[in-house]
């Protein structure tokens, strides 16, 4: 671990970089010679879903590694489209009416841009009042302008949810990548990675601990799978990753441990919280073979990270002081 | 690249970029052959929509109607649906002696583009709708089946473009749209002007549960 110390940062980002692509290259070629081997028609089902899941995390890889090597204005840019396209996505679900037409240009062509280019010139402070207090101030008063009372409060509290998870949260992930952490600039980039291996560690370990495990679920009306057996075993599977990364983080062991056990705990919540959302809105995914919008699934895949990023970021923050 | 095509691109590039403007095909295939598209109008983003959800070789044969004293009116209009859309334009009003414009057939420069082989793309409410299900279709649809029994009649049901661009607003919210293709209706042998158009907005609707 020593020698990983003395490595540059950029040289370690590189190499985790170079890891990443290696175990994701191993994984698809894995899964391609499966497909060659054994063809029953109920494991082709699983094939495709995994072949899809593996496809998706290229597309993230590649998105990461994009964002690091092009430095933050790019990346923040590219958060910033991803931002979009899951509210998009969002707004698509819920159902919104005639007059809330303006609210809706104002959260895509105003708040939106505006919350990035907050996180672009590194103003946090006004980076985190920004949408929890003056947005959610001038979009009701817009709404109520629009003259239409029906559904109200269910109407603007949508929207208003809309943007706090898939703007306020999302934005997070890049103000990480520009937080100036002491004795450890230029590292931004490590710590979204950090961030979102938790998130995936987590994720991954629940999945598998619900299937082994076969626990009562604690909400069978919302997920079928979330148990807190399983919840356990994904924050300590975040928690793992987290120890096996901490030469790279500005932790140590013990608080690496703790932050990345905090950031999986708080994806995993977050997706149970979307699986809540997705049952109300009357779809079980978002992306769905038929689904009524054509939505993408983007949103399914980074609803986790739009939870997690927002606990995680203020956690260091606070354990710095800054 | 011409300029035009360079528009068009772009202009189908932010259609995809605020709506998704997915097509979905069921039914039909998206093949070059000649047909008539007819679809629920319910805001003025709905051709585009079509337009940007066809295929890059089917879009350059499929035109869309346009009314000639509005899109005439300035030279913006005019180049956008001349070069960008090539539309068929039509004459809202019939005979007018005061102006000195001879009695035409309205659907005489639609007629015109069916022999020359080009796809269309119209919209046999008439007007834009805002109730949830598309009003009666004008019999324009049945003329046009009863001219060319060889064209195809793709019935075409554009979903949440409504919510992209409600009446009165300029700038569209980013909402994902879908257009779904059905598959063809044709004209039955003697079959009733009202029966056909009937069935023909029935083929329009139904499309509404798989969009």
């Amino acid at each position: 671990m020593g020698d990983l110390r003395s490595l540059t940062v950029s040289q370690q980002v590189g190499l985790l970089f170079v890891v990443l692509f290696g175990l994701l290259g191993a994984a698809t070629v894995a899964a391609f010679v499966r497909t060659i081997r054994d063809s029953s028609p109920e494991r082709r089902g699983m094939q495709k879903r995994l072949a899809r899941e593996l496809r998706a995390l290229w597309v993230g890889l590649v998105m990461f590694w994009i964002a690091w090597a092009s430095g933050p204005v790019v990346s923040t840019v590219l958060f910033g489209f991803v931002s979009f396209f899951a509210l998009r996505e969002f707004v698509t679900l819920t159902h919104t009416r005639r007059a809330d037409h303006r609210s809706l240009l104002l959260a895509f062509f105003a708040i939106l841009p505006m919350q990035y280019v907050l996180v672009a010139t590194r103003q946090f402070n006004a980076f985190t009042v920004f949408i929890p207090v003056y947005v959610f101030f001038a979009l009701p008063v817009i709404s109520a302008l629009a003259n239409d009372p029906f559904r109200f409060l269910e109407r603007t509290a949508k929207i208003q949810w809309g943007i706090t998870v898939c703007v306020y949260g999302m934005s997070h992930a890049p103000a990480l990548l520009l937080l100036d952490l002491p004795a450890y600039q230029g590292r931004g980039a490590f710590l979204v990675l950090f961030l979102v291996l938790a998130v995936v560690a987590a994720q991954i370990g629940q999945e598998v601990a619900s299937r082994r495990l076969r626990r009562r679920p604690v909400a069978r009306a919302i997920s079928r799978s979330f148990s807190w057996r399983a919840f356990g075993a994904g924050a300590i599977a975040a928690g793992i990753v987290g120890v096996l990364l901490f030469w790279a983080t500005p932790f140590k062991p013990l608080p690496a441990l703790a932050m990345a056990a905090v950031a999986g705990a708080a994806g995993t919540l977050g997706e149970f919280v979307m699986k809540a959302l997705k049952r109300d809105a009357g779809v079980r995914n978002w992306l769905g073979n038929s689904s009524v919008t054509g939505a993408v699934g983007l949103l399914d895949r980074v609803a986790p990270l739009c939870f997690a990023a927002p606990v995680f970021f203020h956690s260091v923050r606070w354990y710095f002081g800054i | 690249m011409t300029g035009p095509e360079a528009a068009g691109l772009a202009l189908a590039f932010i259609a995809r970029l605020v709506t998704g403007a997915q097509g979905h095909w069921h039914g039909s295939a998206p093949k070059a052959e000649q047909r008539i598209y007819f679809a629920n109008h319910q805001s003025h983003f709905d051709w585009v929509l079509i337009w940007a959800a066809l295929p890059d070789d089917l879009r350059a044969v499929t035109r869309p109607i346009a009314a000639r004293d509005y899109w005439t009116s300035s030279p913006l209009k005019h180049w956008i649906t001349r070069e960008i859309f090539n539309a068929v334009y039509v004459s809202r009003h019939r005979a007018d002696p005061a102006a000195g414009v001879e009695d035409e057939d309205p659907l005489e420069p639609l007629m015109e583009a069916l022999r020359n082989g080009d796809s269309l793309v119209i919209f046999p409410e008439g007007t834009r709708g805002h109730a949830a299900e598309p009003a009666s279709f004008k019999s324009g649809l049945y003329a046009l089946a009863q001219a060319f029994p060889d064209v195809q009649l793709i019935p075409t049901w554009i979903d949440n473009v409504q919510r992209v661009m409600p009446k009165g607003e300029v700038v569209p919210v980013p909402i994902l749209c879908t257009v779904v293709f059905g598959a063809p209706v044709a004209l039955a042998p003697g079959e009733e002007r009202r029966a056909f158009l009937d069935r023909a907005r029935a083929a329009v609707i139904a499309l509404r549960a798989v969009a």
